[in-house]
């Protein structure tokens, strides 16, 4: 036991003051920073990742909305779908409404109603409707990783706060290629050229008999 | 509220009065005040409170947005952030907890589980959603809503707040609204006392 | 204890003829106990044979054969290798087992939750009454003829999604328009006079009365399901003397999201998601203990590089949330919101790189069977890397510096809420609370699974078992996976992260298995029988939150009022697993 009363709260009171003065230490130096490399601390991209580096001292908050923190590549929200721009401007869905994500999805919130041929009565791989419940979904990610047309991805947009309850229909879900390739640009660039790949296989297997 | 928006109620302020007087209407500023000092309910439930809580602490820091002080008292607090999966055997606490909240109130369903039920929908003990049994202001999906997220819907709830006109708004109206919400109560499963004419009927139709 | 136990074959068929017999079905081990033998049994195997320590109970439904299975799974606290067995009734409502609470105490709550869940009676139990349901509650729900209301298949995935997906809610379809169904001949408008308080109050007020010679009156306080310093939707119920705790009772089930049901509709793979949610600050630990059950079965491991990827995501979880059971410790005790603050900072940094290696903070969903989900994204090792070499140990020892010789937490923490180390095992408490109280039991060590046996790291352990030590543990086990982080850096081979090709249907031979891992609240264990089927016959958790409430009522009787808060505190409980 300590002989001295209080000296826990002084030095509780010592380490809040420490990181006080580190707030302003830091902003002192980010200033040095600014006028000789043009380096901000606050509402800028660098000072948002020294704030989540190691090396943070004092202020710790990054001021939503004003500063949002970066989501990495990596980061899953809700589901969207993906579409490709057809030669007329069309959205054409790369889903091919196998119906593989319904089935891994865990708490089966993918609907999937298939398109049928009027004609024939068969199916045709494009989607009638898909509805995800939001408000059922557990954001795990596993229906982006199982489809095997890198049709159905997991979204970075996070503010979907809304007055209402959220069913998102394949109209909502359906963002373009484009947007995706902007979010993951690390796995759309390997996928694709997954698919490049297995297009020339087929293409060489397909060629060779007829060689 | 900027001092601009504040100097512009929609009226003309001649010019040589112009940054000397401030002319605002009761609601804009009434409604300022109260947005700009919302108290949420410490209440957490589930895996949300979590992130609720990483909202309050030092990365996103709520006491930007005058919500620092969290209540545990419902008497004190404003607005009810459902955190979590609403279970049966906690749903009649949490309606409890909703009649004692000071009117105006708000709520705010954090995620999946609060708005719908959640990945946890089908279980047997799982509320589907807690707007079956309280009104719910704004929701928040997302399994958990990173803290972020979570801003987002608060910054929905202080939004709704601004569009609120005292005379108007349900708050100030006699009746109704006011009511308290009767307590479901436990028996062989939960039974919302306000539904118990429906559920009678259903069985006797499913009987027959 | 470095190496494990030497692994001694046990023969308990031989040992007690008449009583037990070998479990012979497929893929099943451990032994079937004569029913009315069992305690002796049980006393045997504590007294004679070593097992002293009881660490997961829970019944299974063998609804075709006609059959109530009870499994219960023994270790040693000196490590090494633990023993099943089993006892087998008819399917035959009284379904009855003797209860084993007298000899293992920590059975208690697991005994009541397979009364509540399965409907097994465990006759002698001193307080056999539901623990996750409310007591007028119809059914007994995991059975597996107990339809939930909201049933639309035996198994996942369910064929109204695709390809006819008709979007429907769940309320439209189900019988009386919501998540809810009555027994036969009930009628909601009568009946309403539900007390599900009374059975609670009776077995309260069953405490040893003092003779102190004072007519006092005892008052009976009930903290929470909304309570700040109840970590969630907890309640305690206690009987005072004044501020002196005469009895208490833990009342939980307000988070009972009915897992173990869900599960045994979904398939393997489905589970791996939902296990996030159980203790939702470990989700990795979580992951990990479900995959090595589900490898167990299937018979594979992973590769060399997933091995490590996974150790050093595990030991990033302990350290998240030791800071936050510290920060929440201190909140408890008092110091509201400051040490937390700054505990805080660290965890949001660690979460970050779950953040870029996962894609989501708490809900990891990053193993698969077989090895993790994907690579460690560029940058990740560095960030790693600066956390565990620089930043952590430094703000660590800040913390610590700060924390642990003030008066307060020290006059409020030593010597208040001690558990011995003979309570300790006795019921069957797990984790830093065990080895707080002495006894150097870590899972990691005693029966080590993937990479531990490799690296080197001490089971932290501390004498008194009090609050303060408890608290302290925590610090000694944050540095211990510091160290476990850096050999994983360092050594971080490189190779493939899975062993097989990743697959949504796995296919899992037909058996039992029992995985268990450390994690950072205790052992959590998860049970899991295979029919060979796409989703598990049995699936439960043996969850350390749950089971370490075992020891929180005998350790507040008393003690005064405001010091159960923060020994429940220093036990460190999520309610997600908890209830489950
Ligand atoms: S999103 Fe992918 S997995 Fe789902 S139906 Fe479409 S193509 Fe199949
Ligand atoms: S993210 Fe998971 S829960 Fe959500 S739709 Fe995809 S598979 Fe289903
Ligand atoms: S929405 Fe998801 S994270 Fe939130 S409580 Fe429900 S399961 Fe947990």
């Amino acid at each position: 036991m300590s002989e001295m009363y209080g000296k826990g709260i002084l030095k509780g009171l010592g380490v809040t003051l420490k990181r006080f003065w580190d707030t302003y230490w830091e902003d002192a130096i980010w200033l040095f920073r600014q006028v000789t490399r043009g380096e901000r601390r606050y509402r800028s991209p660098e000072g948002i990742a020294h704030r989540a580096s190691k090396n943070t001292r004092g202020i710790f908050t990054v001021q939503y909305p004003e500063e949002k923190l970066p989501v990495p590549e990596e980061f899953r929200f809700v589901p969207f779908l993906v579409y490709e721009e057809g030669p007329n401007g069309e959205k054409v869905m790369r889903c091919t409404s196998c119906g593989i994500c319904s089935r891994v999805c865990p708490p089966q919130c993918i609907w999937i109603v298939r398109t049928t041929d009027p004609e024939t009565g068969r199916p045709i791989p494009d989607p009638a409707e898909f509805y995800i419940d939001v408000d059922i979904c557990m954001n795990c990610g596993l229906c982006a990783e199982f489809c095997p047309f890198d049709a159905i991805k997991m979204d970075h947009d996070y503010e979907l706060a809304s007055f209402g309850r959220s069913v998102y229909d394949k109209e909502k879900l359906a963002k373009p290629v484009a947007y995706y390739e902007s979010i993951r640009p690390l796995n759309a660039a390997r996928e694709n050229a997954a698919r490049a790949a297995k297009e020339a296989a087929r293409f060489a297997t397909s060629a060779k008999p007829e060689a | 509220m900027d001092t601009n928006e504040l100097n512009a109620p929609g009226y003309e302020i001649p010019p040589e009065v112009q940054g000397q007087v401030a002319i605002t209407t009761l609601d804009r500023i009434y409604n300022w005040g109260r947005r700009a000092s919302v108290w949420p309910m410490m209440f957490g439930l589930a895996c949300c409170a979590i992130e609720m809580i990483c909202t309050a602490a030092s990365r996103f820091d709520l006491a930007r947005f005058g919500m620092e002080i969290m209540r545990p008292s419902p008497r004190q607090s404003d607005l009810m952030i459902v955190s979590g999966t609403v279970t049966k055997k906690m749903v009649p606490i949490i309606v409890r907890l909703y009649n004692q909240m000071p009117e105006p109130k708000y709520v705010l369903a954090m995620g999946a589980c609060a708005s719908g039920g959640g990945p946890f929908k089908e279980g047997y003990n799982v509320v589907s959603g807690i707007d079956k049994f309280i009104p719910v202001d704004v929701y928040v999906p997302g399994c958990p809503p990173t803290p972020q997220a979570l801003l987002n819907g608060l910054m929905k709830i202080q939004e709704k707040i601004s569009g609120e006109h005292w005379r108007t708004s349900r708050w100030y109206q006699k009746g109704g609204d006011q009511a308290e919400i009767p307590i479901p109560i436990l028996g062989p499963d939960l039974i919302d006392p306000r539904k118990v004419e429906e559920y009678s009927r259903r069985l006797a139709e499913s009987e027959a | 204890m470095t190496a494990p136990a030497p692994v001694e074959t046990l023969d308990l068929a031989a040992r007690f003829p008449d009583w037990v017999t070998a479990d012979a079905r497929p893929g099943y081990s451990g032994w079937i106990v004569e029913k009315d033998k069992l305690p002796d049994f049980a006393r045997a195997l504590r007294d004679d044979l070593g097992y002293d320590y009881l660490s997961s109970v829970t019944g299974v439904d063998y609804l075709p054969e006609g059959k109530m299975e009870v499994v219960y799974h023994a270790y040693k606290t000196t490590g090494g290798p633990g023993v099943v067995f089993k006892v087998q009734v008819a399917r035959q409502d009284p379904v009855e087992v003797p209860s084993l609470v007298s000899i293992y105490p920590g059975a208690e709550f697991q005994e009541r939750e397979a009364w509540d869940l399965l409907g097994i009676k465990f006759t002698g139990h001193p307080d056999l009454r539901r623990i996750l349901m409310w007591e007028d509650f119809a059914g007994h729900p995991l059975r597996k003829d107990w339809r939930e209301p909201y049933f639309e298949e035996e198994f996942k995935p369910f064929k109204s999604r695709w390809p006819e997906g008709k979007f429907q809610m769940a309320e439209d379809k189900a019988r009386l328009g919501d998540n809810l169904s009555f027994p036969a001949g009930f009628d909601p408008q009568k009946k309403t006079d539900f007390d599900p308080e009374k059975a609670l109050y009776e077995a309260l007020r069953q405490y040893q009365k003092t003779e102190s010679g004072l007519e006092t009156e005892h008052l009976l306080v009930n903290i929470g399901p909304h309570h700040p310093s109840t970590h969630g939707v907890f309640r305690v119920a206690v009987v005072l003397d004044g501020e002196t705790v005469l009895s208490l009772k833990p009342v939980m089930g307000y988070l009972h999201r009915n897992h173990e049901k869900i599960g045994e509709r979904n398939t393997f793979l489905m589970n791996m998601p939902y296990t996030d949610r159980l203790d939702y600050l470990t989700s990795m630990s979580n992951n990990f203990g479900y995959a090595l059950a589900v490898e167990k079965l299937m018979g594979i491991t992973p590769p060399e590089r997933a091995e490590y990827i996974r150790v050093m995501m595990a030991e990033l979880t302990r350290i998240a949330n030791h800071v936050w059971a510290i920060g929440f410790l201190l909140n408890d005790l008092g110091a509201y919101f400051t040490p937390m603050l700054y505990a805080q900072e660290e965890r949001e940094l660690i979460l970050d790189i779950f953040e870029a290696v996962s894609g989501s903070r708490m809900m990891c969903n990053y193993f698969r069977f077989g090895g993790v989900a994907r690579d460690l994204p560029d940058g990740v090792l560095e960030k790693v890397r600066d956390l565990a070499f620089e930043r952590l140990p430094r703000k660590v020892d800040e913390l610590e510096a700060l924390l642990a010789d003030n008066e307060i937490i020290r006059s409020r923490g030593i010597g208040q809420g001690v558990l011995t180390a003979e309570d300790a095992i006795r019921y069957s408490a797990a984790g830093p609370l065990l080895r707080a109280s002495g006894i150097p039991y870590d899972v990691r060590r005693a029966e080590p699974y993937s990479i531990y046996d490799r690296l080197e790291f001490d089971v932290a352990c501390r004498p008194n078992g009090d609050i303060y030590d408890r608290m302290m543990i925590r610090f000694d086990e944050i540095r211990q996976s510091l160290r476990i982080i850096q050999q994983t850096v360092k050594q971080m081979p490189g190779g493939p992260i899975m062993a097989v090709k990743p697959a949504y249907q796995v296919r899992v031979p037909p058996g039992e298995a029992y995985g268990r891992v450390e994690g950072p609240k205790g052992e959590l264990g998860f049970y899991i029988v295979s029919t060979g089927k796409s989703s598990p016959w049995r699936y439960h958790v043996r969850a350390p939150s749950f089971i370490n409430l075992t020891a929180f009522g005998p350790m507040c009787v008393g003690q005064k009022i405001a010091d159960l808060v923060a020994i429940l505190g220093s036990i460190d409980i999520v309610l997600g697993e908890c209830d489950r």
